[in-house]
């Protein structure tokens, strides 16, 4: 068993220094009724244990053997090399939470720069040390939101991610909240003239949405405002942040979403990056680790996890923002990433997903019988209306080692004839052009 | 300042109050102040809460924990030491002085006969120390 | 000085290689953003900064690390190899099921697997942490209640409990009663059978408990909470101390939540990512979070969304997949046998370094531990010593601190847990440290007050840090 270093020698000695014949009587305290189960489970030598998983791999088939169009809440970025090496260092990912500050300095220094990061990339004040996921960080913000204005009505928009707002509903349910969603216009943006005259704590949009529509953020901004609410700038595609222009410059109280675009593989959907920033007037309600400057006791610079009373109190108002940890390594993945990218590294991204989703949009348009279901800007997702439902297609293209898109039936049963389709970087001209090609030609072969 | 100011009045929850006609000045004790450890923040009341007594009327935060600092009386805020927000500290170095934390307008002036005196709260202090 | 990437930055440096952009570029109608401000540095530099940034860490790799409740134990490296395999780091989530079948039985299999282990009847991965784990649980038994017309509002946790708790009960409409430990450390039947009513949803327990300590009495206790009418609820965060020997399930637990970066050798990682799933009973299956994944006559996998009566979503898509995947794998590596042989170890070396220990510091509950235990360090006091103070100086040792000041309800706390991966010199060496400690204390006082002396940074100064926090570099 050589993950257990005691010898028969040592367990005898042990034994022998508490006392003891048997280790069975460490256990004495447990009933005998219950005692002892006999696990049913067979054991693997390493090297059958890597046939195993390789056979459940070969069951799979990966993005490295499909060409994906798959966006959706997780999407397919270059990841460069260096990211794997760094944060696959054992410092880093066999180390504990940073309690002991003194022995962490590389975590959390590691955190504090990916704080900063989010910062510089969200445009808001203050950022913490990451939340779960896109879809935990936004329930987490609209108990946030919650906990600051003291009111009870929150609206979101139908075209947030429909597995945030489900996550947002389960966070919610017996908080006895009003709970309001808007609808989305043709254009398929959020419909802002839906809102009611309620008193909002905040207003809630993803942008790009989930539909891959860019949102009028501004004009949300100002409505919610007005109505003494808060805005929450919720998004999905890091990448997006590139290009667009930040949400703290648009009004956004509070960002949460997801940053898995960030030198983090898709996974199977997980883990990923809860990605959470607000105003420093707000900072003290923020959930979750944050990670502040120091200095040592010969006035080093250091860093410490602050804030930490808000993750022990247990007054029941304040409770409701305390029960996350964060994704540290996924943090530092997303960190070295940004890194490495830089400034014109992450808006070159930007500009080729952007580019080559008009691209193939473009293209895809002047197939008869394909159309664009929404006329609003995009970034790098955007959804199509076929001439009859997805499945038809999608086949055809999977038969081609083709992931075309996801149908948004799953989601939107009204949207029965329509699939998301998403481009990033990693989409080659030959790609685009190849998937173009095919819809050609299931379509010349449609009645 | 350790000793207990007599001319105020206190709780078994660590709050003390200087009263005058209908107001109330309230902070923490010096117990209170060097149980909680160095203050980091003090998260105060809204101007114009309603509170009753007993209630929770504001937090302390130190370190490693928050506490809750109960309204010794009921009653409205009507001011709060918005210099705490700079400097904490204050309720460590002087709870009794530049540490206070609110003032109130009290409804019942007939709650303060329910505090503990001086006398009475360090009485009280030997049996739990 | 520590310098930040940003600081490394400088115009004109690259560190990434794509593509030419290949399509022609369509013109943004709306302003794109200026600049952003993130930093600009080479691929060596990169590499260099981060490398240096490691080697300030502790880690499991590099030393022990007896944190109580945390189960710092050894990493597997193929796990870590079998994670990165592009057969399962390179699926997207919205994938049609044919092309995933893999993942799908493996998720299938680490279900059945934990239910064994635990005694449950099923499994959700999606909770991303134990505390997430919590959440979960109480809502799916908050659930079960609703359904049946019970309007219960109180959780009960022991005095013992961790902070959590609190939070994810205010989540369910709960408020929670603490119920006190007995002289034996376990749950004071006393104190149970008063604060028992028609009230209380849950209780919330972790067994062995936040002392190391096995509630001997937990079948009684299970008794008295169903009696009333309320469901058991097992926080699994201590699991090191009773696997293969006891299943949560057999003594009557309804839900449990797991630590796979604990018991089943995940990475901690410095703080995430970890997972949290949750197990329930028959009764509960109905409520768990949807997708669950299943298998249809044929031998197909796939994902069920149709769950009327599931409490919702608490995390996107499935939880966190690739850590489900490495405690699979160590569960296989493992088997039943050496599960039961890694808590006998656990329990072994925790009980031994229990053994060096004694009659050193103040021991509140001499008894049998499991795969922890707990000291006081209050006999410091008169030397004007907090177990902080122990703690970093065990830093000078080249030892990370064990748990402090926790559980509450132990004054001045140091809890112990050693794991089944450390050998028995590691176990001696850190004795013998805090044993040399203790003398110190007496003599040179002075020298825990102001450690760490021998580590990157001395103590930091955590008040002013708090009181005027600075959240991110600033140009």
């Amino acid at each position: 068993m050589r993950y257990l270093p005691l010898t028969d020698a040592d367990r005898k000695e042990i034994l022998a220094s508490l006392g003891m014949e048997s280790v069975e009587e460490l256990f004495s305290d447990i009933p005998p009724e219950v005692r002892n189960p006999a696990l049913q489970i067979a054991s693997l030598s390493e090297p059958e244990l890597e046939k195993h998983i390789k056979e459940l791999g070969e069951k799979n088939r990966d993005l490295a053997e499909l060409q994906s169009f798959l966006g959706g809440g997780i999407y397919q970025h270059f990841i460069p090399h260096a990211v794997d090496h760094l944060s696959g260092r054992a410092e880093f990912y066999t180390a504990y939470t940073p309690y002991q500050a003194e022995v962490s300095q590389g975590t959390l220094q590691a955190i504090f720069e990916y704080q900063t990061m989010v910062s510089l990339l969200t445009g808001m004040e203050v950022a913490n040390a990451s939340m779960y996921d896109g879809a935990s960080a936004v329930a987490e913000a609209a108990l946030m939101a919650g906990s600051i204005t003291g009111r009870k009505a929150l609206a979101y928009s139908a075209a947030l991610h429909p597995q945030y707002q489900r996550v947002l509903r389960t966070y919610t349910q017996h908080l006895g909240l009003d709970l309001v969603e808007l609808p989305w216009t043709e254009k398929g943006q959020t419909d802002l003239d839906a809102l009611p005259e309620k008193e909002f704590s905040a207003l809630i949009l993803q942008n790009p949405n989930y539909f891959g529509v860019l949102e009028p953020v501004a004009e949300a901004s100002r409505v919610i405002h007005e109505r003494g609410g808060l805005f929450i700038y919720s998004f999905s595609e890091a990448a997006s942040l590139g290009l667009l222009p930040p949400p703290g410059s648009l009004g956004a109280d509070i960002v949460a979403g997801e940053g898995q675009s960030l030198g983090i593989p898709p996974s199977f959907g997980g883990p990923g990056l809860g990605i959470f920033a607000t105003r420093e007037q707000f900072m003290r309600r923020m959930p979750g680790r944050i990670i502040g400057e120091a200095q040592d006791a010969e006035g080093k610079r250091a860093f410490v996890m602050v804030l930490q009373t808000r993750e022990q109190h247990i007054r029941r108002e304040k409770a409701t923002s305390n029960i996350c940890s964060n994704q540290a390594l996924c943090a530092l993945r997303a960190l070295i990433y940004l890194s490495l990218m830089g400034e014109r590294g992450f808006r070159a991204v930007a500009e080729q997903c952007y580019h080559k989703a008009h691209y193939l949009s473009q293209a895809l348009e002047e197939i008869p019988g394909v159309k664009l279901r929404f006329r609003g800007e995009f970034f790098n997702e955007f959804v199509l209306t076929l001439p009859q439902e997805p499945e038809g297609l999608l086949n055809f293209l999977l038969k081609n080692s083709i992931l075309g898109g996801i149908p948004l039936k799953k989601y939107y049963p009204s949207l029965k004839q329509e699939v998301l389709v998403t481009v990033t970087e990693v989409h080659p001209k030959e790609d685009l052009d190849k998937l173009v090609y095919l819809v050609k030609e299931w379509r010349g072969g449609l009645k | 300042m350790s000793v207990n100011p007599k001319e105020l009045k206190y709780t078994r929850e660590h709050e003390w109050a200087l009263i005058e006609g209908n107001r109330a000045k309230v902070g923490i004790t010096d117990f209170a102040q060097s149980h909680l450890g160095d203050i980091v923040y003090v998260d105060l009341p809204p101007l114009g809460k309603e509170i009753k007594k007993g209630e929770t009327l504001l937090v302390v935060e130190s370190v490693k924990t928050a506490s809750d600092v109960y309204a010794p009386l009921s009653g409205k805020v009507i001011e709060i030491n918005n210099a705490l927000s700079k400097a904490p500290e204050k309720v460590n170095r002087d709870p009794y002085g530049e540490g206070w934390m609110v003032i109130m307008e009290i409804k019942d002036p007939k709650e303060a006969e329910e505090l503990l005196s001086s006398e009475d709260y360090e009485s009280y202090l030997s049996t739990i120390s | 000085m520590s310098e930040l990437i940003f600081e490394k930055s400088k115009k004109g440096k690259t560190g990434f290689s794509l593509p030419e952009l290949d399509v022609p570029q369509t013109l943004p109608p709306f302003e794109v953003r200026q600049e952003i401000g993130l930093p600009e540095v080479s691929e060596p530099e990169v590499v260099r900064h981060f490398t240096l940034l490691s080697q300030k860490n502790y880690s499991v790799d590099t030393g022990f690390y007896p944190l109580g409740s945390c189960t710092m134990k050894y990493n597997p490296k193929i796990n870590e190899d079998l994670a990165r395999m592009k057969e399962f780091a390179l699926l997207h989530p919205e994938q049609p099921e044919g092309t995933l079948q893999g993942a799908l039985e493996l998720l299938y299999h680490l279900e059945r697997y934990l239910a064994e282990i635990t005694g449950m009847s099923r499994f959700t991965f999606q909770p991303a942490a134990g505390a997430h784990g919590e959440l979960t649980g109480l809502l799916l038994i908050r659930a079960y209640m609703d359904e049946r017309g019970e309007k219960r509002d109180i959780v009960l946790i022991p005095d013992s409990a961790h902070g959590t708790n609190p939070a994810s009960a205010a989540l369910t409409g709960c408020q929670v009663i603490e119920v006190k430990s007995d002289k034996r450390g376990g749950v004071s039947l006393e104190d149970l059978k008063s604060k028992l009513s028609p009230r209380v949803m849950a209780l919330m327990l972790t067994n062995p408990n936040t002392l190391g300590l096995f509630d001997e009495n937990i079948l009684e206790v299970s008794r008295l909470v169903h009696e009333a009418g309320g469901l058991l609820y097992y926080d699994g965060a201590n699991l090191n101390g009773i696997c293969g020997y006891v299943r949560p399930g057999d003594t009557g637990f309804d839900v449990v939540h797991l630590n796979l970066h604990k018991t089943f050798s995940a990475p901690h990682g410095g703080g995430g990512p970890g997972a949290g799933p949750v197990g329930v009973k028959e009764a509960l299956v109905p409520y768990l979070p949807v997708p669950t994944v299943e298998r249809n006559p044929e031998g197909k996998f796939y994902l069920e969304w149709e769950r009327p009566k599931s409490i919702g979503m608490v995390r996107s898509f499935l939880g966190n997949f690739l850590v489900a995947l490495k405690a699979y794998a160590y569960i296989l590596t493992m088997g039943g046998e050496g599960l039961k042989r890694m808590t006998e170890d656990a329990v072994l070396n925790a009980n031994y370094l229990l053994h060096l220990l004694r009659g050193h510091y103040q021991l509140p509950y001499d008894r049998i531990c499991k795969h922890e235990f707990v000291l006081s360090t209050s006999p410091l006091k008169e030397y004007n010593l907090k177990v902080t103070d122990v703690a970093k100086r065990l830093l000078d040792y080249g030892f990370h601190a064990p748990t402090i000041a926790f559980p509450l309800i132990v004054e001045g706390a140091l809890m112990i847990e050693p794991t089944e991966t450390e050998n028995k010199e590691t176990l001696e060496a850190f004795a013998s440290a805090l044993i040399q400690i203790e003398e110190e204390a007496r003599t040179n006082p002075e020298l825990l007050r102001e450690a760490p002396h021998n580590t990157p940074v001395r103590r930091i100064d955590e008040v002013a840090a708090n009181r005027n926090p600075t959240l991110r570099w600033k140009k």
